[in-house]
């Protein structure tokens, strides 16, 4: 009898262990699949490749940009006419003769780059820079023998890089390049240069509190509405285009998010259970709906951009289709879960089918899908940016523009945080209005 | 007697109707408006398109047309084609897959460390569900165009700007489903002296991995259009493939249906799947 028990006892003990076994086998399974996959990814990505595929100069420049902009003394070394241009962009150069207060035009233009850096631009096409602790540094470039160092070639530091076609100098206060056809200095400042108004406004470089309360900077035009107009279409941060561009990727979401919604309800009671009993046409619009959502945003608009050309409607009606399929799959489900009591409550009144949907069905799931739709709205915002950057118009279009250029990384910036800020407005507006409506629908109960 | 009697009803039933009549209005008057700015908004985006609504809607299948009778006119070769970009479907899926691994443990710390009772530092929930919400908003192209400047092209800027993304998204909804996770294994843990990482991954994650398993296969679905649509501008996989055959135009349209069949084929796929898995598994839950 004793002997029953232990046998048993070892029986249930040895089955314990076997299920433990099991488990901690199974725990630790799953992670090493992943961790295997991962490896096998790891090769298949080539990730060990990546370092010299990657330019860190690139990421250098890119991380400079963002919060600094450089401005560009130039010399043309065969005329010998002198430029001051902020990012050496035409929309951002000074007037002939003049220049900020760093500079001094002259026979001998003298750049002060700070802390004790000087350069000066000396007839000749010659260049002196003064590196404190360091010493000056001469150089000059003829068309004969090119550039000259007074410098030892061999024990130069590794700041500058010299041959006889190029000179070029790199310290923490600016640039220097010296070339057979220019001779360039840069000088970076943190910041967005020219964000408001461009070097042609008359109101660069005014303080706020003259625009805002002191005399008319310009005679032509009161203040307020001058400078709004000339810092709307500044010619550099081209503000109103980039205004436009983000009313037409909400235009996109909100036209996308909302078409879907109207073409999918009707649709959707043709897919639901209780609403038609014909198995046959439940199924042909179930498929329907799935094939819309299987074609996928991005084949929707290669191929309405082939028929409509490029633009916000194009994208809208992209997610319109997409979400047609989205929606009438979520909204049959929503029409399947209804209390069939209202229903029947309503036909006991005598009414027709139509009311009966009105009254017996709309009310009951319109704050379902209601939610749905909004949430849907916020991450249409999103889509929008990504569509608009495939099928040309919105934000996305200007960030991907911006982007190709590889040089206004400001710009960049800026789209990058127009778009974050545009989805949490977004958000929040989805939010709220969700919290309204819904509350509002709900009153009722 | 009566007439006072009679009053008070006579006044409920107005007020009734009153309410009604303004709540009709006011519901007649938001339908009004959302109208209006629909067809406004429809005007607005039909006048700064290429080409126009009405001018368009003819041609709208002659694009499909032409994809097709160039398939068709070469359907030997279409199996080839399948078999083809099978590599650069499998890149995608590839992405996707990686970018989802990746995110979802990215968004299970996070959503551990922005919920109450579970977080390591409490006073910190606040910063990382703001964390969380800016990851979130910020579209994946932007991430993968900037990355692809500096790293090049290729699947790695996808994955980061993917996986950065569904972190955020991810780890929203994971924080909802801990807040119901129950707290006694964590204390239990807790009172033999285990870390937080050992009562975060012993105490709540047996909980609430079937409801993470089946948001991550959700997110796994919606990654690989993300992967798709981020090949198209320069990552790699297959809609960088489909971006090439696009650009070629004519003469490799068969190609091009290759893939939009491939695609279509792969997201169908995976979506009846994780529909049908994600289904088991929250009625496994009890739910």
């Amino acid at each position: 009898m004793s002997a029953d028990i232990t046998a048993a006892g070892t029986d249930l003990r040895a089955h314990a262990d076997a299920m433990f076994l099991r488990k901690k086998l199974a725990a630790f399974a799953l992670p090493a699949v992943v961790l295997a996959y991962l490896a096998y990814t790891f090769f298949a990505f080539d990730i060990a490749g990546l370092a010299e595929r990657a330019r860190i100069d690139n990421a250098r420049t890119l991380l400079a940009d963002t919060w600094s902009y450089k401005t560009h003394v130039t010399r043309d070394n065969r005329s010998g006419g002198m430029t001051v241009a902020i990012e050496g962009e035409r929309k951002g150069t000074y007037p002939e003769g003049t220049a900020p207060d760093w500079v001094s035009l002259g026979e001998v233009t003298r750049v002060d780059l700070g802390e004790g850096h000087v350069v000066e631009f000396l007839p000749g096409n010659a260049l002196r820079y003064d590196v404190p602790g360091f010493g000056p540094i001469e150089a000059s470039v003829s068309r004969a023998r090119g550039v000259q160092i007074n410098l030892d070639e061999a024990e130069l530091p590794d700041w500058i890089s010299y041959s006889s076609a190029r000179l070029n100098i790199t310290t923490e206060a600016g640039r220097v390049s010296l070339t057979r056809n220019r001779t360039e200095v840069f000088r970076y400042f943190p910041g967005w240069e020219l964000f408001f108004f461009t070097l042609d406004s008359p109101y660069h470089g005014v303080p706020l509190s003259r625009i805002l309360f002191g005399a008319r900077v310009d005679p032509e035009r009161a203040n307020l509405a001058g400078a709004f107009h000339d810092f709307w279409n500044n010619d550099m941060w081209r503000h109103r285009d980039v205004a436009w561009a983000i009313c037409e990727t909400i235009l996109m979401a909100f036209l996308g998010t909302f078409g879907g919604a109207i073409i999918a309800l009707p649709v959707a009671f043709l897919a639901a259970r209780n609403f038609t009993p014909l198995r046959v046409v439940r199924f042909a619009f179930r498929r329907v709906f799935d094939f819309l959502r299987g074609v996928d945003a991005l084949i929707w608009t290669i191929l309405l951009s082939r028929a409509f050309g490029p633009g916000p409607m194009t994208g809208a009606l992209a997610i319109l289709l997409t979400d047609t399929g989205s929606f009438g799959k979520m909204f049959s489900e929503a029409l399947e879960n209804v209390d069939g009591k209202q229903i029947e409550g309503i036909r006991s009144t005598g009414a027709r089918p139509l009311q009966r949907y009105r009254f017996g069905v709309i009310p009951q799931v319109v704050p379902v899908l209601l939610s749905q739709v909004l949430y849907f709205l916020e991450s249409n915002t999103r889509s929008a940016t990504i569509i608009g950057a495939i099928t040309g118009g919105g934000i996305g279009l200007l960030l991907t523009q911006a982007m190709i250029t590889q040089k206004d990384w400001e710009e960049v910036t800026y789209y990058i945080i127009l778009v974050i800020l545009m989805v949490f407005a977004m958000d929040w507006l989805s939010g709220w209005l969700r919290r309204r409506l819904i509350r509002g629908g709900d009153s009722g109960h | 007697m009566s007439v006072i009697a009679s009053d008070p009803s006579a006044d409920i039933r107005g007020d009734y109707l009153r309410l009604t009549r303004q709540k009709r209005l006011y519901g007649g008057l938001v339908l009004a408006i959302f109208l209006l700015l629909m067809i406004s908004g429809f005007s607005v985006a039909e006048g700064r398109n290429a080409g126009g609504f009405i001018s368009g809607l003819p041609q709208i299948l002659d694009f499909p047309a032409m994809v097709f009778s160039e398939a068709w006119e070469k359907r030997a070769q279409l199996p080839g084609h399948l078999v083809h970009y099978v590599p650069a479907l499998l890149e995608t899926l590839n992405i996707a897959a990686v970018a989802t691994i990746l995110g979802t443990g990215l968004a299970m710390v996070l959503s551990m460390l922005s919920t109450r009772g579970l977080a390591l530092w409490p006073r910190a929930i606040p910063l990382f569900r703001r964390v969380m919400d800016v990851m979130r908003a910020v579209p994946e192209i932007v991430i993968a165009l900037v990355l692809i400047f500096v790293m090049g092209g290729g699947p790695v800027p996808a994955v980061i700007a993917i996986a950065f993304h569904t972190g955020g998204a991810l780890g929203k909804l994971f924080s909802e489903v801990n807040e119901n996770a129950d707290l006694k294994p964590v204390e239990g843990l807790a009172s033999v002296g285990a870390g937080w990482a050992q009562r975060m991954w012993l105490g709540v994650v047996p909980q609430v991995s079937p409801n993470y398993f089946s948001y991550a296969l959700l997110r796994f679905e919606i990654n690989i259009r993300a992967s798709a649509i981020l090949g198209f501008v320069g990552a790699g996989g297959i809609g960088y493939e489909l971006k090439n055959t696009m650009s070629w135009g004519q003469g490799k349209f068969d190609e091009a249906a290759a893939i939009f069949l491939l695609l279509f084929l792969t997201i169908v796929a995976v979506d009846q799947v994780s529909g049908y898995v994600r289904h088991h598994l929250t009625r496994q839950g009890g739910h």
